[in-house]
């Protein structure tokens, strides 16, 4: 290695996980901050947050789906799911759900700082619990509560089209919304709209997306240079807290460096590669780091997920809003992406079939979990369609996002186990059979 | 001659088992687990050794499997079971497609390919309802031998249908059966047909594709492979090392190290 390329690895080579890592504890302390300050707060979720409008108005976010797998990932989320089952709540309630009705009981209080309560809460149709849990919020705090309905047929290749009269009606049906949240805005914050901040988060937005987009296809290279699993999962974080913000936006400019760097240098994130694989579904947050060290330890690398695309709320597109007509394009994005986020739930096993090749990829994980069955209920459907198609390894682990009492590790260590040796099996006799 | 080894260190039992470079069975044995997994694994190589009248020394290879597998001390290397049912079953019959392997915690399902090779498989969840487990609770309570219950259910010509999904439980439904004046023989082909619903369900998650070989401690019972032959539709293939195969999936890797094979031990060790 020369001195330039190391020096260069020293200072860029997981800069990433560092500087997200950063960016999200400052995020937080900027929550606490708010919460003793009471300022206005929305509570938004990842498909579908329409931070652009929030930020233009100066709202603190709030992701309650974020702040409760923090929980999780600090190993306290059985504090706040059992503050919620002790109130009242089935074991079988959504775990994001219990965790945040947990910090709501505790007055805000949170591993990372503290949840200020909220002005407003925006839902989205993405996931049916979105709507159930504003409902919460609303009971116990009076809050304004808005829910964009995202229209169009909820069936794989039945979309409307941009370019469509059906489009078009779409696309204004979602304007008409996003104008009565302007409206709400102002009456909450007491704040006249100022389409140039909107412009200007839209921008931020812009390069976020068309960074994300980028970041997501370096990972086609072999080595890859981040893990999907865990490094994009530190990754999505800052683009759902900090979209349509200028740290942001330079937080993935940056991103870009560091993976076109590792790339280039054939630089991965494991020190060798064995297996590149696909993830399918939420991550195993309550052993976060040894979910991953379950496939690590095999040479495993996670080289994508559907959930950096669905949790990002679409913004793997790279879809780029048109400033000219900022609240027009605004709506074509948001309609979009959320459809796109609800497609790589619910319609991705073509997307996995031809990702096989793009990522060069020797086998996919599904991880349905008990909390949730919006992101679960299906996924051993799209299994089945995705072996029809093309020849490849799966594995079907099940376990929670939430819950350590229905996560039984050493029944996942062996099935993990296995599904490494039946891929070892296969590539020597790949191997012996070319 | 060389000779290889397979200790399959179960939850209910351990089992050993050496073959020779032919891949004849010399040696081998079951054993209660109990709460010293270490020794058990240990006592039940010396069992099949002693049976083999084949000195430690001449064993060059030592494969572990079950969930015990790491406590395999004087192992060369780890497979899991999964794995290890399907070599042996392929082996021991040569046109298996589908294994269901039934053991004391587990229940498994599982697809290959006619080289061996594990295409896909299912097991039980966080539950033991649906394996040996849920026969010992109906045994426990009904204060029947375990090798009685298999015999017993043959004997029913009707079933009463247990619907509890939980071990715990199912031994209260059982009592409570009893106490409605049940017959024990009705009982107990209940409970048989419960578990064989459960392994039915696995079986389609991969896809039931004949020939269909059995494997597990819990094919000693003869009522169990009975039910299981009359929901399949077609007759299972049951050994006398069914009960065995693990081990003997095992002893077939360790053997495929010695005699460098192309189909690999583990892919842990090129990890490890």
């Amino acid at each position: 290695m020369t001195p330039d390329k190391k020096a260069g690895q020293e200072s860029i080579v997981g800069r990433g996980s560092r500087e997200g890592a950063r960016l999200f504890r400052e995020w937080f302390q900027r929550l606490s901050g708010a919460a003793e300050r009471g300022e206005p707060t929305a509570y938004v979720f990842v498909m579908g947050s329409i931070a652009e409008v929030l930020n233009a108005f100066g709202f603190n976010l709030v992701f309650p789906e974020i702040s409760s797998l923090q929980t999780a990932v600090r190993r306290v989320a059985h504090e706040y799911l059992t503050v919620a089952e002790d109130y009242g709540y089935s074991p079988d309630v959504c775990g994001y759900v219990k965790a945040d009705v947990g910090v709501q009981l505790r007055n805000g209080e949170h591993p990372m700082g503290r949840i200020p309560k909220p002005t407003l809460s925006i839902l989205t149709n993405a996931c049916n619990t979105y709507m159930k849990w504003g409902e919460i919020w609303e009971r116990w705090y009076g809050n304004a509560t808005f829910a964009l309905d995202s229209p169009g047929a909820r069936s794989a290749n039945l979309h409307t089209q941009p370019g469509d009269q059906d489009f078009e009606n779409d696309r204004k049906y979602v304007e008409f919304q996003l104008r009565e949240l302007i409206t709400l805005c102002e009456q909450l914050t007491g704040t006249q709209f100022d389409i140039d901040k909107l412009r200007e988060t839209m921008q931020y937005t812009n390069d976020m997306s068309a960074a994300w987009k980028r970041v997501l296809e370096l990972n086609r290279s072999a080595p890859a240079p981040f893990n999907a699993l865990n490094e994009g999962t530190v990754y999505l974080g800052v683009a759902n807290a900090l979209r349509g913000k200028k740290e942001g936006s330079e937080f993935f400019r940056d991103l870009v460096e560091e993976m076109e760097f590792k790339s280039r240098n054939r630089i991965g994130t494991l020190t060798e590669e064995k297996y590149r694989l696909t993830f399918v579904g939420v991550p195993c947050y309550p052993i976060f780091r040894r979910f991953y060290d379950l496939f690590a330890e095999w040479g495993g690398t996670f080289v994508n997920s559907t959930y950096l695309k669905f949790a990002s709320g679409g913004l793997n597109l790279g879809y780029q809003y048109d400033l000219n007509r900022p609240l027009e394009s605004l709506a074509e994005g948001t309609l979009l992406s959320l459809r796109h986020a609800m497609d790589s739930m619910f319609f991705q096993n073509q997307d996995l079939v031809d990702e096989v090749d793009e990522f060069h990829v020797d086998g996919i994980v599904y991880h349905p979990i008990k909390s949730c069955r919006t992101v679960s209920t299906g996924l051993a459907d799209n299994r089945r369609a995705v072996m029809a198609a093309r020849d490849i390894a799966t594995l079907f682990i099940e376990s929670d996002m939430m819950d350590k009492r229905v996560v039984s590790e050493a029944q996942m260590k062996n099935r993990i186990d296995a599904f490494f040796e039946g891929l070892a099996t296969r590539k020597l006799h790949a191997a012996a059979a070319a | 001659m060389a000779y290889a080894a397979g200790v399959d260190v179960g939850s209910t039992q351990t089992k050993a088992v050496i073959v020779d470079e032919d891949q004849r069975i010399v040696g081998r044995t079951i054993i209660d687990t109990g709460a010293n997994v270490v020794t058990a694994a240990e006592k039940a190589f010396q069992a099949a050794l002693k049976e083999s009248s084949i000195p430690e020394l001449e064993v060059q290879y030592v494969v572990g499997t079950g969930y015990g597998r790491y406590k395999v001390t004087f192992g060369n290397s780890q497979v899991t079971e999964i794995s290890c049912h399907a070599r042996g079953a392929v082996h021991l019959f040569p046109g298996t497609r589908t294994v269901l392997d039934m053991g004391g915690q587990d229940t498994k399902a599982i697809r290959v390919r006619p080289n061996g090779e594990v295409i896909d498989f299912s097991m039980n969840d966080k539950c033991a309802a649906g394996t040996g487990r849920f026969l010992q609770a109906a045994a426990y309570a009904l204060e029947i031998p375990l090798a009685e219950l298999g015999p017993t259910a043959l004997r029913a010509e009707k079933a009463v249908p247990i619907t509890t999904t939980c071990t715990v439980f199912a031994e209260s439904e059982v009592l409570s059966w009893l106490g409605r004046g049940k017959k024990i023989d009705e009982i107990l082909l209940g409970v048989h047909r419960s578990i064989g619903t459960r392994s039915m369900a696995l079986l389609r998650r991969v896809g039931i594709e004949e020939e269909v070989t059995f494997t597990g401690g819990v094919t000693r019972n003869q009522g169990m492979v009975e039910v299981i032959n009359q929901m399949l539709g077609f007759k299972v293939n049951v050994s006398e090392e069914s009960h065995l195969m693990g081990a003997l999936g095992a002893a077939l890797f360790a053997l495929d190290r010695i005699m460098n094979s192309r189909v690999p031990v583990s892919a842990r060790e090129e990890v490890s």
